[in-house]
């Protein structure tokens, strides 16, 4: 990636009052990346965005912008463009002078700004279409003319505000690869905020993951997925099943877990767990749906296998759906590919369940997302 | 059920009629009264169709000097108010959120005191400060049009603020961050976009605070100093008598004001329309023989309309001269005199007759037969009588002697007297009938004399119109077929 600036967090806090909105943020964001913070609403995910656009000081701590300090800089002299969650776009302008309000209000031309424009108009293919009123146009048009107007002003960073949490399924997901494609072609750090997982893993480089004030864990989305650090993330990132039980002894990388229902099993430990899980800890182990199977053969561990009683059955279309009886009241989900089956199993029938032991994680036991 | 609803939609409709009487009708009747000659504002007896008064009112300096003082001070009050509602509304909606109902009270505050505490309020603190920064400020803070701009502005400028405020509340803050994000200054963000999106209501309260300061007496009666505004200028007058000039003032005030209404109303409804089609929502409208700004907008229509209605009236009154018309009024008015003269000449002469029949010593403690009318003369003025002397019975003398001889008989006739009915009956006024009664040439003098005569008694209140000297003429020709 065209190393573009990168953005630090320092030990950030943001109070109002009271209340703590940013506990103790440390985040280093690379440049170029496309970095997401993800999380539910009211974690602070915004709080942290508008700190770093300039909209609001920090408590404590400091953000840095190209490794520049940025305490006391106003928004509008911030190397950063947000893009709003609403898109603001200024009711009363034409399209084109949405777009280059950040070159008028540097004094530039006329004709230079409409040429502009019109450059910007064909990258989000919006052509000819630059005299009409943001009421004119159609959802993902605004927010194509929302992204085009933050990057005439040709920020070091942009700042995105669940700028796709208006529009409808479909358009969410075109939006999705479009605004990674913008991101490779003009090569600056986008910092993305949102709740969708989904959004998050598809075009993020590294995600944050928050909970109310607090980043949890920040990695690809590969290791967010695969490797929660916490049972928040495990339970907030994609669909999992969670077993509870205690450690009984620890190998390594490896744990053995009494679980309360499926009996003991083998996980491997979450690497920020590493040398912290001890045996009698409280402990979560997680397995995602996709993971489990039905055993067929008769080889493989005993220690990744459990036995459960069907609860029942969904037919998805490129997939079934089997509920099996698990925990502390929880259902084991396990989500099998449509390769032609009739059927999985039926109600009340006991299944044998099998994991490879990397996709089973464990971790010290703690708060889940709410479901 | 049917007939109920029938009944019930019957009775809205009454009652939006009388509604709208109610509120409309005195205009009508007052915008009708400017274009009758009659010189009291009335419109029965309508007399003729009329522009004079739209003369009178053109020629009246004292109420153009007072329109222009209220221009000129409804213009500062527009300037002030806007400048104080506005910066008053950004503060009440974006800056102090916790001291927000406290400070609205403060705001609000103006309009629930009587403007005549404003009025007097702003006098005496202008007076007491400039007496406190010396002789310098003298000549400003006692001006008329400084104080009463200042004055009004105190309560102008909550209204004005009302309007901003509910503006301002469906502005979404977000757009000022969003342009300050993009490089604007706080300047630039307020100009480009806080200012163009309070742009109708800032008109709005522009049009509200011009029309409140026009209107405004109670406050301006107190600061208005050498610069009676118009409202002071017509109290004034009314204490004095009016006359329908005021009417036509009137009428040019509410034309001027239907005429905006209309102007803005179509307005609106084009952009309306312009929009639903640019949006293509409706097509414009097919064959029409109207052009297109004319087509689905009534508003445009009655503008086109009136506009035409009012054209006519102002070409109709430079070609009009209702002379003609007022000559046949005046002609009419004689007549109408002249019979009740003759009715109560005729009543008369029977008295005459009964009192001779009676007696002749009854009411006249002379106790003459008056045969001569030379008598009249040593019968000095009795002015005092309840009836402006109609019943005194001297002045019955002469009348019986013009028989004979009409010359004396004019001669004794008693000085005008300023009688309640400005001399109609005065009996001394008969004296030329009686004796154009018997001489059939001089009924046969010209309306002009009669003119003459007439305008030589200007303190009547009528004008003049009950003028027996008028009827001289009249009273000639009628005396013609004697």
């Amino acid at each position: 990636m065209a190393g573009g600036i990168g953005v630090d967090l320092e030990n950030l806090w943001i109070r109002f009052g009271d209340f703590v909105a940013v506990r103790d943020a440390n985040v280093n964001i690379n440049g170029g990346d496309f970095f997401s913070f993800l999380g539910p609403s009211g974690c602070g995910k915004t709080t942290i965005l508008r700190a770093i656009s300039g909209f609001l000081q920090p408590s404590e701590g400091r953000v840095l912008i190209g490794g520049k300090d940025m305490a006391g800089i106003g928004p509008n002299k911030r190397p950063t463009a947000l893009i709003f969650q609403n898109l603001a776009l200024f009711p009363l302008m034409k399209i084109w002078e949405n777009i280059t309000f950040s070159m008028e209000v540097k004094g530039a031309g006329k004709a230079e700004r409409r040429k502009r424009a019109d450059e910007l108009l064909e990258m989000i293919a919006l052509e000819g279409q630059g005299d009409k009123l943001p009421s004119e146009l159609s959802g993902g048009q605004k927010q194509r003319v929302a992204i085009a107007r933050a990057l005439c002003a040709e920020p070091d960073v942009l700042l995105l505000d669940e700028p796709l949490s208006a529009l409808d399924l479909k358009l969410r997901q075109h939006m999705r690869t479009e605004l990674r494609e913008i991101q490779q072609r003009v090569g600056i750090t986008f910092i993305y905020i949102t709740h969708d997982q989904g959004e998050a893993l598809t075009m993020s480089d590294n995600v944050a993951v928050m909970r109310a004030g607090v980043i949890e864990q920040i990695g690809s989305g590969h290791d967010v997925y695969d490797l929660p650090a916490t049972p928040f993330v495990a339970s907030f990132v994609g669909e999992n099943n969670v077993f509870r039980g205690r450690i009984l002894e620890v190998n390594g990388t490896e744990a053995l877990i009494r679980t309360n229902r499926s009996g003991d099993l083998l996980a491997q430990i979450t690497p920020a767990a590493r040398g912290v899980l001890k045996p009698g800890d409280e402990a979560m182990m997680f397995i995602r749906p996709e993971a489990l199977s039905l055993v067929v053969d008769a080889g493989a561990h005993e220690k990744t296998r459990l036995a459960a009683k069907v609860v029942n059955e969904e037919f998805e279309g490129n997939s079934y759906s089997v509920f099996l009886e698990g925990d502390g009241g929880k259902r084991i989900k396990m989500s099998l590919p449509n390769v032609g089956q009739d059927r999985i199993a039926s109600k009340g029938e006991d299944l044998t369940l099998k994991y490879e032991l990397r996709n089973a994680v464990v971790m010290p036991a703690g708060e889940l997302a709410a479901e | 059920m049917r007939s109920n609803i029938l009944l019930s939609r019957i009775a809205l409709g009454l009652y939006l009629v009388i509604f709208f009487t109610y509120l409309l009708g005195p205009l009508v009747i007052m915008s009708m009264t400017a274009f009758n000659s009659n010189p009291f504002p009335t419109i029965t007896p309508w007399d003729c169709f009329s522009f004079e008064w739209f003369q009178v009112l053109a020629n009246d300096e004292r109420i153009l000097r007072a329109i222009l003082n209220s221009v000129i001070i409804g213009l500062g009050t527009v300037v002030l108010s806007v400048a104080m509602g506005l910066a008053a509304s950004l503060i009440l909606t974006q800056i102090w959120p916790r001291w927000r109902s406290t400070y609205y009270t403060i705001i609000i505050a103006p309009i629930l005191i009587p403007g005549v505490v404003l009025g007097i309020s702003t006098v005496v603190f202008w007076d007491r400060l400039s007496r406190i920064l010396g002789p310098a400020t003298d000549a400003l803070f006692h001006n008329g049009i400084f104080l009463t701009i200042l004055g009004q502005s105190t309560f102008i400028a909550s209204y004005t603020m009302l309007v901003f405020v509910a503006r301002l509340q469906r502005y979404d803050p977000g757009l000022t961050e969003a342009a300050l994000d993009l490089g604007a200054t706080h300047v630039q963000a307020f100009r480009k976009i806080l200012l163009p999106f309070m742009r109708p209501a800032i008109a709005s309260a522009a049009v509200l605070a011009f029309l409140a300061s026009f209107e405004n007496y109670n406050t301006t009666t107190f600061t208005f100093g050498r610069y009676p505004t118009l409202t002071i200028e017509l109290a004034q007058k009314v204490r004095y008598g009016i006359n329908p000039s005021i009417s036509a003032l009137a009428f040019i005030i509410v034309s001027l004001t239907v005429f905006g209404a209309l102007a803005n109303e179509a307005w609106r409804r084009g952009r309306i329309k312009a929009e639903a089609e640019r949006k293509g929502e409706a097509v414009a409208q097919g064959r029409s023989i109207l052009p297109g700004f004319l087509r689905g907008n009534w508003a445009a229509g009655a503008l086109v309309l009136f506009s035409f209605v009012v054209i006519t009236l102002f070409w109709t009154a430079r070609a009009y001269s209702p002379e003609q018309c007022k000559a046949e009024v005046r002609a009419a008015k004689q007549a109408e005199a002249a019979k009740r003269r003759e009715e109560l000449l005729r009543r008369r002469a029977q008295q005459r007759l009964q009192q001779q029949m009676k007696g002749p010593d009854i009411f006249v403690p002379s106790g003459k037969p008056a045969p001569a009318g030379g008598a009249a003369a040593g019968k000095p003025a009795t002015g005092n009588a309840p009836f402006g002397g109609v019943f005194d019975p001297g002045n019955l003398e002469g009348q019986s002697g013009t028989g004979e001889k009409p010359d004396e008989g004019s001669n004794a006739a008693p000085p005008a007297k300023p009688s309640p009915f400005g001399g109609v009956f005065d009996p001394g006024n008969l004296a030329n009938q009686a004796g154009a009664g018997g001489d059939g040439e001089s009924g046969e003098a010209p309306p002009g004399k009669a003119d003459d005569n007439g305008g030589a008694k200007p303190t009547s209140p009528f004008g003049g119109v009950f003028d027996p000297g008028n009827l001289k003429g009249v009273g000639g020709g009628a005396g013609e077929g004697n």
